[in-house]
């Protein structure tokens, strides 16, 4: 009994600080420009919450009192510096905490607001716009953000270095974009969001997937009126509904059609659908996010592999590419074809494509070895794979996927 | 913050521009910026067969004709710009006449906190 209320509160406490962590960083950066003292400062409260409350208890506003505390720490730095700048920084704080500027939780999301576009700016390379926000954004610690994306923790820490420096050095604004900026701005957002997505879905350990999940689900909160936002969240979350039967036990990746339907969230797709639904009264024509969220809500809604709406899914593809032209779409849409109209029709569509385009992606051989295998072509088939498994990525699931097709024809 | 913009000629880029309507002259992108007081100096050069490059190589000063590079890119001209933050000297290079069809680069100056 002791245990589990000792437990409840631990975890209380880390929800409490989580839900307050990205704001308290945001409006330290606005107030004094200085991204490292703003993280160091928040850090330190929360050490001090984890420290002090499991004994004191909750305070009545943990947001006021880690706010307080990281404030403090951060006047306690600056003043140790005789500089200018630490001396207008120390006035912004204190200006700040002045009984007329009680914590507005406006203000608050607009910070957080600010720190999102500010780390997703395009003048700062994309792979420091990924680490910052995930950095800064998400809270993760930069030894996790190493081993997500496979570098060694000093170069990780480098390249948020340089990114941070860039902000400064090149007078990047801390602010939300005004409106002319804003939709070319958001979308910069939104594809470094995908890009986290991306990174984590693609693997059994799918720890990125869940913090662009909770980055998606920030950005809409933040901005309800924004179609496109909702439109990259329903896609996430549909995908996420998926994610218990992407993997067998061994880690292998397990083909769309071959899933345990009756094993994917329901919730979560009730969710992705209702995001599409409140994208829809925007009245806007449906960008490249939500097209793709109703392509992966066709999914979803099929009671089985064979009752897939292939002809919507097409015409969906087909605005998609009139939205955003590219290769891989268009690879996409004719497996679409081969699927509404049969496989030879989809071989047909295949060979269509601008294959200069595509050339070193896997993902071309490996559509049409399916087409040829589904075609009992198996000669045809066996070289496609073949060619496929060369160019997928060495170690991983999909490659895994291809050779296992190859040993069952 | 003061940004030098380098006016960048990229003679691929500009076989493959597009003209556009709301494109400037020269003379009004001047007009524009110099009437904000955004624009602190600036000038165009001569190309790169005019130039020359200097260096000392063990004691010797080494005079040679151009420079040394393979780019076909040349700077053909620089503005000093004020600017309140980037985005505005972004939205200052995006409407610069040679931004369709060449590049601006944006390179913020040094300050004394460096």
């Amino acid at each position: 009994m002791t245990t589990h209320a000792h437990r409840t509160t631990a975890e209380a406490i880390i929800s409490a600080v989580a839900a307050e962590r990205t704001g308290m960083v945001a409006s330290l950066i606005r107030l004094t420009g200085d991204w490292d003292l703003a993280e160091d400062c928040v850090q330190d409260a929360v050490e001090r919450a984890l420290m002090r409350w499991p004994h004191d208890g909750m305070p009545r506003s943990p947001a006021a009192w880690l706010t307080t505390v990281a404030r403090n720490r951060a006047l306690d730095l600056l003043r140790r510096s005789q500089t200018e700048r630490a001396k207008l920084q120390q006035r912004a704080i204190t200006d700040e905490m002045a009984p007329s500027r009680a914590l507005e939780t406006d203000a608050q999301s607009d910070d957080r607001l600010r720190l999102i576009f500010t780390c997703c700016h395009p003048a700062l390379a994309l792979e420091g716009r990924v680490a910052l926000t995930l950095k800064t954004v998400a809270g993760l610690s930069t030894a996790e953000i190493a081993r997500a994306f496979l570098v060694s923790e000093p170069t990780m820490s480098q390249r948020l270095l340089r990114t941070k420096q860039k902000i400064s050095n090149a007078a990047i604004p801390y602010r939300v974009p005004p409106d002319e900026l804003l939709a070319e701005r958001i979308s910069g957002v939104l594809v470094v969001l995908y890009l986290i997505f991306n990174e984590g879905y693609g693997q059994h350990e799918d720890h990125l997937a869940v913090e662009a999940l909770q980055l998606a689900r920030l950005l809409v909160d933040l901005m309800p009126g924004e179609d496109e936002a909702r439109g990259l969240l329903a896609l996430i979350t549909f995908q996420m509904s998926r994610r218990s039967t992407r993997f067998d036990a061994h880690g292998d990746l397990v083909p769309m059609e071959e899933q345990d339907r009756s094993r994917w969230d329901t919730a979560l797709m009730e969710a992705g659908h209702r995001q599409l639904r409140h994208a829809a009264r925007s009245g806007r024509p449906p960008g490249p996010y939500r097209l793709q969220a109703q392509i992966a809500a066709c999914h979803a809604t099929a009671a089985a592999a064979e009752a897939t709406a292939w002809g919507t899914i097409v015409a969906l593809y087909d605005a998609l590419l009139a939205a955003q032209p590219s290769p891989v779409i268009a690879l996409n849409r004719a497996i679409a074809v081969g699927f509404r109209d049969g496989y030879e029709a989809g071989l047909a569509e295949l060979d269509a494509l601008d294959a200069t385009a595509l050339a070193g992606y896997y993902l071309l051989p490996s559509a049409r070895a399916d087409f040829l295998r589904r075609l009992g072509r198996t000669d045809e088939a066996q070289r496609a794979y073949l060619a496929a498994i060369h160019l997928a990525p060495a170690g991983q699931p999909e490659r895994r996927l291809l050779q296992r097709r190859l040993t069952e024809l | 913050m003061k940004y030098m913009m380098f006016v960048v000629v990229d003679p691929d880029a500009a076989a493959e521009a597009e003209p556009s309507e709301d494109d400037l002259t020269i003379d009004q992108w001047l007009a524009d910026v110099d009437g904000r007081g955004k624009r602190i100096t600036g000038d165009a050069l001569r190309p790169v067969s005019d130039a020359t490059t200097v260096r000392v190589s063990r004691g010797q000063v080494v005079v040679t004709d151009g420079p040394f590079t393979e780019s076909k890119e040349w700077i053909a001209g620089f503005d000093i710009l004020e600017c309140d933050n980037l985005d505005e000297a972004i939205a200052i290079a995006a409407r610069h006449p040679q931004a369709n069809g060449g590049k601006l680069e944006l390179r913020p100056f040094r300050t004394d906190e460096d």
